[in-house]
């Protein structure tokens, strides 16, 4: 593995991933944002986290995530509907994917 | 800064803490999958500090540990982390005015910090959620991934402890609330449809950014609503 150009692509990365999240914040203190299009900036990074959840839960790869990682998120995700405290539905996500695999469940 | 620690209450920080712990762990299992695949210790120290982006950091070692082309992974991750652009027109507020704040802010600025953020009903607290979890999460993040590159393989796979499944959980249980203004269902449905639809046949990333198809079928179907809901 070549260090310098590990360097480069890390470097670059880091730029470009710093401009994306720089962008965002130095438009918006320049143009005065109406309240609606607030609402529809904030929309869009709920829709965005929304897809981010389906895909992280579901899918691995390009392919289907098994079974174990989406029964942890459906707990989760049930707890968290009937409005378990933060703590609980994260430890229930993860010990339910985990002993699903202890059993064997891929 | 510190009315930032003043605003947070016990039960945010806790919250907070529990996510730091668990990405502490998955920044263990990937400064040791690094170093595991021959990367040199200081590679996967590096770009945790100046990328900070653990789905685009794992897809880079992983494409270069497959032999890929350095350029192709860096592409690659950044098709990963184009999300932030929209997540900062979001998140308006909570950086202040000062450059040093808008730019250490940027930095942060991560799934976790954003979903805290967003979950907050006032802009104190969001304020508060934000910095506490960015701050939290760099350091903790960090923090693992020395731990990993040079204590090895102790946690490479973090599966066998649910942490996969957790960290849709933790999105999911700060996304969910937001569920209840009926505006936001059908564009979250579509959103979700879209990304699900496209992840089979597209680069990672791509299809979470597609889901923003969602929120133009919201504003052309249900324009009236979205301004009623305040």
């Amino acid at each position: 593995m070549d260090g310098v150009e590990l360097l480069v692509g890390t470097v670059v990365l880091a730029l470009g991933t710093f401009a994306f999240r720089f962008a965002g914040p130095v438009l918006r203190s320049r143009v005065k944002l109406s309240p609606k299009a607030e609402r529809l900036m904030a929309l869009a990074a709920i829709v965005l986290l929304a897809a981010l959840v389906a895909v992280s839960a579901l899918t691995d790869g390009h392919s289907f995530a098994g079974v174990a990682r989406p029964a942890g998120v459906l707990v989760g995700g049930v707890l968290a509907w009937r409005k378990a405290p933060f703590v609980a539905i994260v430890v229930a996500a993860a010990a339910t994917a985990a002993l699903l695999r202890l059993a064997g469940v891929p | 800064m510190r009315s930032i620690w003043r605003t947070l209450d016990r039960a945010l920080a806790r919250d907070i803490g529990l996510v730091c712990l668990a990405d502490c762990l998955v920044g263990v299992s990937y400064g040791a999958i690094a170093v595991s695949s021959g990367f040199p210790v200081w590679a996967p120290m590096l770009m945790s500090l100046l990328v900070f982006a653990g789905a685009s950091q794992f897809m880079f070692v992983g494409i270069v540990a497959a032999g890929g082309n350095p350029f192709a992974a860096v592409l690659a991750g950044l098709l990963v982390n184009a999300r932030h652009l929209p997540f900062g027109f979001a998140l308006g507020d909570v950086f202040g005015k000062r450059w040093a704040a808008r730019i250490a802010g940027s930095h942060l600025m991560i799934d976790e910090s954003v979903a805290f953020a967003l979950a907050q009903k006032d802009a104190h607290r969001r304020r508060a959620a934000y910095w506490a979890c960015g701050i939290g999460l760099f350091v903790c993040w960090n923090v693992g991934v020395l731990v990993g590159a040079y204590a090895g393989t102790a946690i490479s796979d973090t599966d066998a402890f649910g942490l996969d499944a957790a960290f849709p959980a933790v999105l999911l249980a700060l996304v969910l609330p937001a569920l209840k203004d009926r505006a936001a269902r059908l564009p979250v449905l579509v959103g979700v449809v879209v990304a699900l639809v496209a992840t089979p046949f597209m680069p990672a990333g791509l299809p979470v950014l597609l889901a923003l198809a969602g929120v133009l079928v919201g504003v052309a179907v249900k324009e009236p609503e979205l301004q009623e809901v305040a």
